[in-house]
């Protein structure tokens, strides 16, 4: 009884000092969180990613969502618009469907469900920008023609499709290249994913030797930027790449 | 990897694209996806019950009865079904694991069925998930506490010879119906505290004057007597303490137990006082500790369980006894605070301090209103109307948590009570089940040599009492049959008021007990003291014996008539069995009945060692675990001259 009355208490708490508007959940004012927002961006270590979002926010946004409810197009469009055959389709989205009841994935359910696959690291960033490339029209949300359109390309197209593909994810900013620091995120992320307890174990300098050592690789002409057709023309020099990329054709 | 989760798989591995251009090493090779099948719904047929799923849905979890191959096994060929004869209401909550990852367990189901189904699956119980967790952990606790109660309740009846004198002694402290002395010394404690606590409060009555001084208490008239009671009373305390001192089993926990401490709580003053001298300095002193002598009646709680169930009680309900405190005395606070400051102005107010309005405020609040305190101004009483408000809102809100924790508590206790007084009856009808089908045992193997008898002898009548039995029956008794063959020994059925246990005698010899009891003291009737029915004439002591335990057995039968008339045709058969096979001068008299009946055992032994004949005692009656105060039984004689169960005596049936 003593620890339930804790908790209201605290609750209670921020009802009398005034920080916390009982009616909206929002923190009084738009202004104020405009200000941070600004105030956060002048920070070196917010990247150009995302802010997070205010826990007061997603609860509304969260709401948002369960209520509405996604259909697909039909199977038929879904079979032209994509290479994947009738009963692919079927199997694909009876796993959609089953974790995501409500026909369509935000970034939190995103994250949530990449992680289960890498129990060990912190998956939460790369699944960030897995999300941001397969949400193409940038709504904050993966429907599942978003979805399957993205498997189609990755698992289905080509190589210079698959190639393509990467190099979306790999532009956080979607302004056609590739910078170092864009680079950085995306190594960091990669590495996070293996954790703490690796042999040998994580150097700190390692992800910025392997975008060094990256960037001496693809861009030709010393830039400092990776283009898409610098990326697409050293990929295909590189037989490691090549052979990887037929690793995909298989998965389903 | 939680189940929906599996079925992402590949978009996890199509993730990995971001990862092949900057990877400076190659790839590993991608495991061979073998046998490509097509995903196909399997149906399941649980008890008529028909449930489809895919396959794949029911491979998410390859350690469980039906994601491996063990499913196989109930694969029927003829209807290209799985085929499970379970229940289906919890195949449900099975199936649904599967489909969604989450185990759940239903209310209205058993815990013990639950757990069957679930073992039987293969799933472990551990993953239901937090919706349901904590209902099946109560279940499964309160399941837990009965089949403990049961086994400790069981546990005290089985005999225990091994038990030293301490640990003898201890039991009987603690359950005080286990032995009379144990009984006897219950009520004498009880009763001297009760003495003990009488004469406490007796003390300070008034007692009529002494010519030349005031009125006295009881205690200072009567001071020698007095005196007497309380040495009497701490002498059997003191006693009591060293004895369960001596016989606990871990003393050092004994001495930190409550119980401990308010035994020595109330003995300490009076030999505080023995030492003491009369000096008036200390005598204030001594005066205070008299006052422990109440707690000599805490001691009661040993002897009621009620008690014991209010100790329990506020000892669980500590928070919120400490939040009703603490509630209360906030309140004290601030309106012991409010009247004062009311109060100041009026002159002559009682409510001098904050302190003193504590008073004020406390009796208000619990609506004693004694009135030796009461506000004058105005100000005043509005606030002590809020104050004796709010104190009937603040006291009445925790009580009922606290009754109800008393009443779940108190209602345990009873349901355990009640269990133990079902459980004799129970048991009592499991026995005659039991029996019944040992005895249909000795019945159709009786019936079995009848029939050969009646061959050998050729008589016809008598066929119609050869029985049917199902065929399950009689593979199983062809199976006991053969087993007798084999050790060259046969089975003998227990006296069905004794123990339950009779599938785990071994080596019996199965025939009438009345046959045995006439074997045992045929060979030991020598040691055998006649002390019944003296009325019986020729064959003394045995027949008497034999007779009067019979009829007094048919007495011990007031649940199980089936024995009784079972064991009278069964004496019936055999007699007639000897006459068929064995044509012995016929007498109508018991006792030669009784005789005779000993070369029943013959036929049994005769394709085997025929001389030697192992035969086992039964469980003496004094260590049934009904605990059944059956006194002991009227052939006291082969009991106490054979040893216990333990040891198998073999006796030379006298040919």
């Amino acid at each position: 009884m003593r620890g339930q009355g804790r908790k209201e208490s605290l609750s209670e708490s921020r009802d009398l000092d005034g920080s916390y508007d009982q009616l909206t959940g929002h923190p009084p004012g738009p202004t104020k969180k405009a200000l941070k927002q600004r105030f956060l961006k002048l920070l070196p270590c917010c990247g150009p990613q995302a802010l997070p979002s205010v826990s007061e926010n997603s609860v509304e946004d969260e709401f948002e969502l369960s209520t509405v409810c996604h259909r697909p197009e039909g199977l038929e469009q879904l079979q032209e618009q994509t290479k994947f055959t009738r009963k692919e389709l079927q199997v694909l989205y009876r796993g959609f469907k089953n974790e995501c009841p409500s026909g369509i994935v935000n970034e939190e359910n995103f994250k949530q469900i990449y992680s289960q696959f890498f129990p060990q690291g912190d998956s939460s960033t790369y699944a960030t920008f897995l999300f941001n490339a397969f949400d193409t029209n940038h709504d904050g949300s993966v429907s599942f023609e978003d979805f399957v359109a993205g498997l189609s390309v990755i698992l289905r197209g080509t190589i210079d499709d698959r190639l393509n593909w990467a190099f979306n994810l790999y532009d956080l900013n979607k302004d056609g290249c590739i910078t170092k620091e864009e680079m950085l995120d995306i190594m960091k992320s990669i590495y996070d994913m293996m954790g703490k307890y690796t042999y040998p174990a994580l150097r700190e300098e390692a992800p910025r030797e392997h975008v060094e050592s990256f960037f001496q690789k693809m861009d030709r002409n010393k830039d400092g930027v990776v283009t898409i057709e610098e990326f697409i023309e050293s990929c295909q020099k590189d037989e490691n790449i090549m052979r990887s990329m037929q690793l995909f054709d298989n998965v389903i | 990897m939680a189940a929906g989760v599996a079925a992402w798989l590949p978009f996890a591995r199509a993730a990995a694209i971001g990862w092949m251009p900057v990877a400076n090493c190659p790839m590993p090779l991608a495991p061979a996806d073998k046998n490509k099948r097509q995903d196909e719904l399997i149906v399941l047929n649980v008890s008529g019950r028909r449930f489809q799923t895919w396959r794949t849905t029911l491979e998410r979890y390859p350690d469980t009865l039906l994601g491996s191959t063990e499913k196989e096994f109930f694969f029927n060929e003829d209807t290209k079904e799985y085929f499970f004869d379970r229940d289906p209401e919890v195949f449900r909550c099975v199936l649904n694991f599967y489909r969604t990852g989450k185990l759940h367990y239903p209310r209205y189901e058993c815990i013990s069925a639950y757990d069957d189904e679930l073992a039987f699956y293969g799933i472990l119980p551990e993953i239901i998930g937090d919706c349901c967790y904590e209902e099946y952990k109560d279940r499964k606790r309160e399941n837990a506490e009965r089949l403990m109660d049961d086994n400790d309740s069981e546990n005290n009846q089985e005999s225990m010879p091994s038990l030293s004198f301490r640990q003898t002694m201890w039991r009987a402290f603690e359950n005080p119906h286990t032995s009379t002395l144990a009984l006897v010394f219950y009520y004498v404690t009880g009763f001297f505290i009760a003495v003990s606590v009488i004469t406490n409060v007796v003390e300070t009555v008034p007692c009529g004057t002494v010519p030349g001084s005031k009125e006295l208490p009881c205690g200072e008239r009567y001071s020698v007597a007095f005196f007497c009671l309380d040495t009497a009373c701490v002498m059997i305390f003191t006693v009591e303490y060293l004895l369960r001192l001596f016989a606990a089993p871990s003393r050092y926990r004994f001495i930190r137990s409550v119980m401990s401490i308010i035994d020595v709580v109330a003995i300490m003053p009076y030999y505080i006082g023995l030492v003491m001298t009369n000096n008036e300095d200390v005598s204030g002193a001594f005066v205070t500790l008299r006052v422990f002598r109440v707690f000599r009646i805490f001691k009661f709680s040993r002897h009621s369980q009620g008690l014991r169930i209010l100790g329990y009680t506020l000892k669980s309900c500590a928070s919120e006894l400490g939040f009703l405190l603490f509630s209360l005395t906030m309140a004290i606070i601030i309106f012991a605070t409010v009247m004062f400051y009311a109060e100041k102005g009026s002159s002559a107010s009682k409510f001098t301090s904050i302190p003193a309005s504590f008073w004020y405020t406390i009796v208000t609040m619990t609506t004693l209103g004694y009135g030796d305190m009461v506000p004058k101004t105005i100000a005043g009483k509005i606030f002590g109307s809020i104050c004796s408000l709010s104190g009937v809102l603040v006291i009445a809100l925790p009580v009922p948590v606290i009754v109800s924790n008393f009443s779940r508590i108190y209602h345990q206790n009873q349901r355990a009570d009640k269990r133990r007084a079902q459980k004799k009856a129970r048991l009592a009808r499991i026995r005659v089940a039991k029996t019944g089908s040992s005895n249909a045992y000795l019945h159709s193997k009786r019936n079995g040599l009848l029939n050969e008898a009646l061959e050998l002898t050729g008589t016809p009548e008598e066929e119609h009492m050869g029985k049917t039995t199902s065929l399950i029956e009689s593979q199983h008794h062809h199976l006991l049959h053969c087993l007798e063959k084999t050790t060259g020994l046969s089975y003998l059925v227990d006296d069905p008021l004794l123990s339950v246990r009779t599938s785990t005698i071994k080596n019996h010899e199965f025939i009438d007990e009345q046959m045995f009891e006439q074997n045992c003291m045929e060979s030991s009737m020598q040691n055998y003291p006649s002390t019944r029915s003296p009325s019986l004439s020729s064959h003394s002591g045995l027949t008497t014996t034999c007779c009067s335990r019979r009829s007094k057995k048919t007495t011990h039968l007031p649940n199980s008539n089936l024995p009784a008339t079972r064991l009278r045709s069964m004496q019936e058969l055999s007699t007639i069995h000897i006459q068929g096979s064995e044509q012995p001068s016929l007498t109508t008299s018991r006792s030669s009945l009784n005789l005779k009946a000993d070369d029943g055992l013959r036929p049994n032994c005769k394709t085997s060692q025929i001389t030697t004949a192992i035969i086992s005692i039964p469980t003496p009656p004094a260590l049934t675990p009904e605990g059944e105060s059956r006194p002991p039984p009227a052939s006291p004689g082969p009991n106490t001259n054979i040893p216990s169960i333990a040891s198998n005596v073999v006796k030379v049936s006298a040919l």
